[in-house]
């Protein structure tokens, strides 16, 4: 397994177990007395659908989809390096931002997770899209 | 990778595209007009991009019989991902638009058609070791 998906993987596994923490919070007397945690539920299904999920996919897919060239089996791995970057810098920015989104002074942080997280869907697929080859196809 | 499972991938991607665009326009700005396609973006993010690369995944990945078909008939799987896309579609407008009634309904129910057929043509590929199997 390359290393950028045991990262990928581990890291997926770690927002996993944050998101079911937060959704323990949510549900915990206290939580409908702090404002920050009645607001967290987009950030709850986010950080499992796009922590966990989506980042096992991306991983996963890394791994196992058909090979780019002989030379560059799996396409460019910094490409790979910077959507794992951007996709997790993404979810701690949101994490930390998007509880307080009442606040003006969180929307500039919450507009750039945004663009981190759609920079890291662009290169995703660019790195992907030529490896989706059906069979018969040489890329 | 059959060319079924190309053309799910390819598809589940711009999903994944679509669906990120419009979620990040609701993230950036909450208060814009971007949030009415919140249901577009919720059926683009579940069934259009995770749903169909799980099923996309299978449809290359199952064992695959030693008789007839490798992966069994690829005709049903053309229209169960013609069905999955025209659904994810409609249920995400329907939801989103205060458009003619019944949007949702019929994309729910193509998503529905689409699964089963996809799910009816793997069920016979999960299967232990050493068991041939036989395409339908």
């Amino acid at each position: 397994m390359p290393t950028l998906t045991r990262w990928m993987v581990k890291t997926a596994l770690g927002w996993l177990v944050a998101g079911l923490v937060l959704g323990v919070a949510m549900q915990l007397p206290l939580a409908a007395r702090v404002p920050a945690l009645a607001a967290v539920w987009p950030t709850y299904i986010h950080l499992l659908v796009v922590g966990w999920l989506t980042q096992l996919v991306f991983g996963v897919a890394f791994w196992l989809f058909p090979r780019y060239s002989a030379e560059r089996p799996r396409g460019s791995e910094r490409l790979g390096w910077a959507v794992y970057a951007l996709v997790n810098a993404a979810l701690l920015l949101r994490l930390g931002a998007e509880p307080f989104r009442a606040w003006a002074v969180v929307r500039p942080a919450l507009a750039l997770s945004a663009l981190l997280h759609l920079a890291a869907v662009g290169l995703f697929i660019a790195n992907t899209w030529p490896r989706l080859k059906p069979r018969g196809q040489s890329g | 990778m059959p060319r079924l499972s190309a053309w799910m991938l390819r598809a589940a991607l711009v999903a994944l595209a679509v669906g990120s665009l419009l979620g990040a326009g609701m993230l950036a700005a909450p208060g814009g007009g971007v949030v009415r396609w919140r249901p577009l973006h919720a059926e683009l993010m579940l069934v259009g991009w995770m749903v169909q690369f799980a099923l996309g995944t299978a449809f290359w990945i199952l064992p695959r019989f030693r008789q007839g078909a490798e992966r069994g008939r690829e005709g049903p799987g053309w229209l169960a991902f013609a069905l999955l896309n025209l659904g994810a579609l409609l249920a995400g407008v329907g939801g989103s638009v205060a458009g003619p009634g019944g949007w949702t309904l019929a994309g729910r129910t193509a998503e529905l058609l689409a699964v089963a057929a996809l799910a009816a043509q793997a069920w016979p590929r999960v299967k232990p070791f050493g068991q041939a199997g036989r395409a339908a």
